[in-house]
């Protein structure tokens, strides 16, 4: 088994595997092979549906084909996804609460060569101010794969986040995946790290290097930012009085935001951002922008000092 | 059903629909009283509904794509008897569950939540293909406005129903010449409408949108019409049925006022009495 893989890969995987077990239906506008939705198209060319090269009448065209009562996945990169089709999404979609699942790869700034007008780092701020819409943002394969059928299994709006650059593999088949609902991968006691999405492993990595240091610091991974898990992220407040999110998104409006709605309304405590900061993206390689751009373990470490010494 | 029968329904549908955009002081009258007859035709002649079991499964499916013109839906559908017409005169009010665009969340009949031009259609294409796929033979049905046609998703989507075959999509254009800001052809001039569908790989058909006999006939070529979806050019008068509301872009997007009202309910009476005699 591969030590790594992208999240995109997994839908992919995920859907060819369930369209074994359930009748959906997947779309494309013509980007089927990045967005690996041809994995599902060559066991299934029946149940797939291409659009070309038209985001907006995908999303509204599924939501009438979901208003018949089939499931339907509706896929493109998270810009045009979330960006282009933002409100096909808002009314074809959430509004009639309909059972659409978007497939929104290519999320991020690791999208890397092909720059600021493909790395959607908006997408997470954008669908959470949507009622009736469910934002999971995994962050390795097997929570991808676990995601995918949980979004089958749901009655309503998915929109299902991944990434192009291949991720290390953090959880196992027996992972159990729960929409809503943070997963704490280590307790600490000092601070806690609350992160989502390939923003995970350096959470952890992170982790490692404040305890050699002789901090104790817990590790949340919030794989749905909405509904986010409010318990979680208050116990960890109350224990640990300090916190630090990490996202590849903007830090306006996603899992920073999304964060520091609940620290403020349940246990107000000094919080750090460690995302893109309010800025575009560029060309470049993937790991290259990763560090340029301050999505590193060092740097969630740095704000994890400074977040403790904000408690003084 | 006759004609007659079907003209009545029309009529009390436009009244309907004026009350309740008079009562609420705010609605679109010149669209909604242009698509009054389709409407009565599909909803009482061509479509298999059932408003006791409005969720029926196989059901035809009815899209209003010009999703402002919805207080002309809400009236036929009560007039079918999905809910009572008083409800109808109730729009736009937040006690009310009639909303002020279609909802097919909360109003008995409405197959898709539309308003947003440009989108009711594509979600029109995804029932077709759906039914196709699903092995129904439902239809689906769909009334744009003209001036809808400027927006490019509707390209998107007449690309999509020719490449998909949608043979079991009947759409309409309520062709009345004129949008918010004035006459189309000066706005954002749409001309030749029904070239550009022939170009996409529609049939299309140009009727009288007030014709009842053309409508049905229309309707039944779009049946008989096999591996591509039927486009109705239907030319309508917008206002159709009061005098002064007739022709007029001024009536898009504005409610009447008491003495106005008063004129066009007797208009509507006298026509009505007119076919009940």
């Amino acid at each position: 088994m591969a030590d790594k893989k992208a999240t995109r890969e997994s839908y992919g995987l995920a859907l060819a595997e369930l369209g074994e077990k359930y009748d959906i239906l997947v779309m494309d506008a013509d980007l089927s092979k990045s967005t690996k939705t041809d994995t599902f198209k060559k066991k299934f060319p029946e149940r797939f549906i291409n659009t070309g090269i038209a985001e907006g009448n995908m999303i509204a065209t599924a939501a009438g084909i979901a208003s018949t009562g089939r499931v339907v996945f509706a896929s493109s990169f998270a810009m045009f996804a979330a960006g282009r089709a933002f409100e096909q999404i808002r009314n074809s979609v959430a509004y009639p609460n309909l059972n659409v699942k978007i497939g929104a790869t290519h999320a991020g700034i690791s999208v890397g060569e092909d720059g600021a007008s493909h790395q959607c780092l908006e997408d997470i701020g954008i669908m959470r101010t949507i009622p009736n819409m469910v934002i999971i943002n995994p962050a390795d394969h097997w929570e991808a794969m676990k995601a995918v059928e949980a979004a089958v299994k749901y009655e309503g709006p998915v929109y299902l986040r991944f990434g192009r650059l291949a991720v290390p593999m953090m959880f196992d088949e027996n992972y159990e995946f729960e929409i809503g609902k943070g997963v704490t991968l280590k307790d600490g006691t000092d601070a806690t790290i609350v992160a989502t999405g390939l923003m995970v492993p350096e959470a952890v990595e992170a982790a490692k290097m404040l305890q050699e240091e002789g901090l104790n610091v817990g590790v949340i991974n919030i794989h749905t930012i909405k509904p986010i898990d409010k318990d979680i992220i208050k116990a960890a407040a109350e224990k640990t009085g300090a916190i630090v999110t990490a996202e590849e998104h903007n830090v306006i409006g996603g899992l920073g935001s999304a964060v520091a709605e609940v620290l403020c309304e349940t246990c107000p405590c000094p919080l750090l951002r460690v995302g893109t900061q309010d800025v575009f993206g560029r060309s470049g390689k993937p790991a290259e922008l990763l560090e340029m751009y301050g999505l590193t373990a060092k740097n969630i470490a740095e704000n994890v000092k400074k977040a403790i010494a904000l408690k003084k | 059903m006759n004609k007659n029968e079907i003209a009545l329904h029309a009529y009390k549908a436009r009244k309907h629909a004026l009350t309740g955009i008079f009562n609420a002081q705010s609605g679109h009258p010149g669209g909604s009283l242009s698509i009054c007859d389709i409407l009565s035709v599909l909803y009482f002649e061509v479509m298999n509904v059932d408003p006791k079991n409005p969720k029926m499964e196989d059901r035809d499916r009815f899209v209003l794509s010009k999703g402002h013109c919805a207080p002309a839906l809400y009236a036929t559908l009560a007039e079918r008897g999905f809910f009572p017409v008083e409800d109808v005169h109730t729009l736009r009010r937040t006690d009310s569950y009639i909303q002020g665009h279609p909802d097919m969340k909360g109003i008995p009949g409405v197959d898709m939540s539309t308003g947003s031009l440009g989108q009711g259609i594509s979600a029109a294409n995804g029932m077709a293909l759906a039914g196709k796929l699903s092995n129904k033979d439902y239809r689906v049905y769909s009334i744009l406005g003209d001036g809808e046609l400027e927006e490019g998703q509707v390209w998107e989507a007449a690309m999509f129903a020719a490449h998909y075959k949608l043979d079991n999509l009947t759409a309409f254009v309520d062709y009345n010449g004129l949008q918010i800001d004035g006459k189309i052809t000066d706005v954002m001039n749409s001309e030749p409408i029904d070239d550009k569908f022939r170009a996409f790989g529609w049939n299309v058909i140009v009727i009288d949108a007030h014709n009842y006999d053309a409508i049905l006939e229309a309707i039944e070529e779009a049946k008989a019409t096999k591996g591509k979806p039927t486009m109705i050019l239907a030319k309508s008068v917008k206002g159709k049925g009061v005098s002064f509301m007739e022709g007029s872009p001024a009536w898009h997007g504005a409610a009447p006022n008491q003495e106005q009202f008063d004129q066009a309910i007797a208009e509507l009476d006298a026509t009505i009495k007119g076919l009940e005699a």
